[in-house]
């Protein structure tokens, strides 16, 4: 089992540990809910230091990154910006998904998940082979995402130069001394994601708590991205799923003649018209949905990608693929019950607010 | 540590049941389990007059990671069940032996009970997972 650098102060916390993609991570501190309160409504962190930091360069990197990323890095305009983006297969598969971030010149930095970490690497050298692409992943760095209504200036109080951080744009990062701070995030919030050195995190992690900051764990990061719309790799998508087919298509940049890994498929895919769609439904009465339950419409039926509590809600909400023509209502089996649900477009919250949106006659 | 109050019988599966004079039993699950849980937000209580044999499914609790099953720790037929949880699932985290109470079943046979594990053998129990 893989530790991050504050294993040892998440076990002091009294962390619940679980394996998570081959590392110890914390679930919760004690309450999950609490932790994603103090997310919508103030400042929380967490460490996501598993996540693998990947660095690109050389002469070819830019052509290499047009192959193989479905996002188009040309829209990257300013040096810092940051991009999401999926790795495809050829048949269009989602690999995984990642940021990337320019660096400035013939440098790019991609955060992507930690249990695809491997596979991408090996695909990644693979589509690279014979080009000048230096690959180089960043075991020396950590990361910390600081999320929350409060905390930007929670961390422009923890790093010099904060006027840097604080001019931030949304999906923009800058280098304050040997951090980087990005202003992005997986929870709906405002915030910041800091990558650092390995050996300043410690200290770094106790600063924001001595402030305020709640410590919050890797369950409370699912139900804040679950409320924010936010696809989860290995369970709302896959290598057996297009973008196209579970609410990403406006992620694939299609403009212009650009050669990227996967283009073909999804261009078949498209011209044969999509079957089905991700959504979001809301349970009508009590329960939880979760991930694996069967979804009827009046269309045909579908399955629950993710599912959960929702804290924000105050009931259970999730993300489905269903038929294309989908709209307003379906009923969920939990337990060999049929039970009624709304259909909706996420995200369910942001920025602290509810936001649903019934879906009525058209398509995602 | 967990609390193991010492007046109840325990199961291998994490419930405690208590004895009442009437000869019914209430039925929870432990503080352990429901530190393993999680936040609960939603409890599936059986429905009253059902008859269940020691260790079937009878109830649900859904913690916002997962949906766990409550097994019956004795032949019976349920009772009563605590009304409180279907808005208040959280009792079970605050309470487990007190408000979180789950169910009361009136057993089928007399002497089952002392098949269940006192505090010490749960507390043994309990160790042993954590090695």
């Amino acid at each position: 089992m893989q530790h991050t650098p504050l294993y040892q102060a998440h076990v002091d916390l009294g962390a619940r540990m679980v394996d998570f993609g081959g590392w110890s991570m914390p679930i919760s501190y004690g309450s999950q809910i609490s932790e994603h309160h103090a997310v919508r409504r103030s400042v929380g962190v967490f460490d996501v230091s598993h996540m693998a930091i990947l660095d690109f360069k050389g002469t070819e990197v830019g052509s290499f990154l047009r192959r193989v990323l479905a996002n188009d890095i040309s829209k990257l305009q300013n040096k810092g910006q940051a991009l999401y983006s999926c790795i495809l297969r050829e048949d269009g598969g989602i690999l995984d998904d990642l940021i990337v971030y320019w660096l400035g010149g013939e440098h790019f930095r991609i955060i992507s998940n930690a249990a695809t970490c491997t596979k991408d690497l090996a695909w990644f050298r693979e589509v690279a082979s014979g080009t000048v692409v230096e690959i180089d992943q960043r075991k020396d760095l950590a990361m910390l995402a600081v999320q929350g209504p409060r905390a930007r200036e929670v961390v422009a109080e923890s790093v010099s130069h904060s006027e840097k951080c604080l001019a931030l744009e949304p999906f923009f990062s800058t280098q304050v001394g040997n951090y980087m701070v990005a202003r992005t995030g997986y929870t709906g919030e405002d915030g910041f994601e800091v990558i650092l050195p390995a050996k300043n995190v410690c200290v770094f992690w106790e600063t924001l708590l001595k402030r305020g900051v709640v410590p919050c764990g890797l369950g409370s990061r699912d139900t804040l991205r679950l409320e924010a719309g936010l696809n989860l790799y290995g369970a709302d998508m896959n290598e057996s799923v297009s973008p196209l087919r579970c609410g990403l298509k406006w992620t694939v940049a299609f403009k212009g003649e650009r050669d990227f890994i996967g283009r073909q498929a999804l261009r078949r895919e498209l011209k044969a018209g999509l079957k089905d769609k991700q959504v979001g439904l809301i349970l009508n009465g009590k329960g939880v949905l979760r991930a694996g339950y069967s979804v009827r419409t009046a269309f045909g039926s579908g399955t629950l990608t993710s599912g959960s509590y929702s804290p924000t809600l105050g009931c259970s909400i999730a993300l489905a693929r269903v038929p294309a023509q989908s709209e307003r209502a379906c009923e969920v089996e939990i337990r060999d019950r049929w039970h009624d649900a709304r259909i909706v477009r996420p995200p369910f919250v942001r920025h602290g607010k509810i936001e649903v949106d019934m879906l009525q006659g058209e398509t995602l | 540590m967990s609390e193991i109050p010492g007046q109840l019988k325990f199961t291998r599966d994490h419930e405690w049941v208590r004895e009442h004079d009437d000869g019914t039993v209430e039925v929870g699950i432990t503080d352990h389990a429901q530190t393993a849980l999680g936040d609960l937000v939603f409890i599936e209580l059986p429905d009253t007059g059902g008859n269940f044999a020691a260790h079937d499914a009878c109830c649900v609790v859904e913690s916002v990671k997962a949906a766990s099953d409550v097994y019956c720790p004795l032949v019976g037929t349920i009772v009563s069940t605590n009304e409180a949880l279907i808005e208040k699932p959280e009792l079970v985290n605050d309470d487990p032996y007190g408000e979180g109470w789950l169910f009361r079943l009136r057993p089928d046979l007399p002497g089952e009970l002392e098949n269940l594990l006192n505090d010490e053998e749960y507390e043994r129990l309990l160790a042993e997972d954590n090695e």
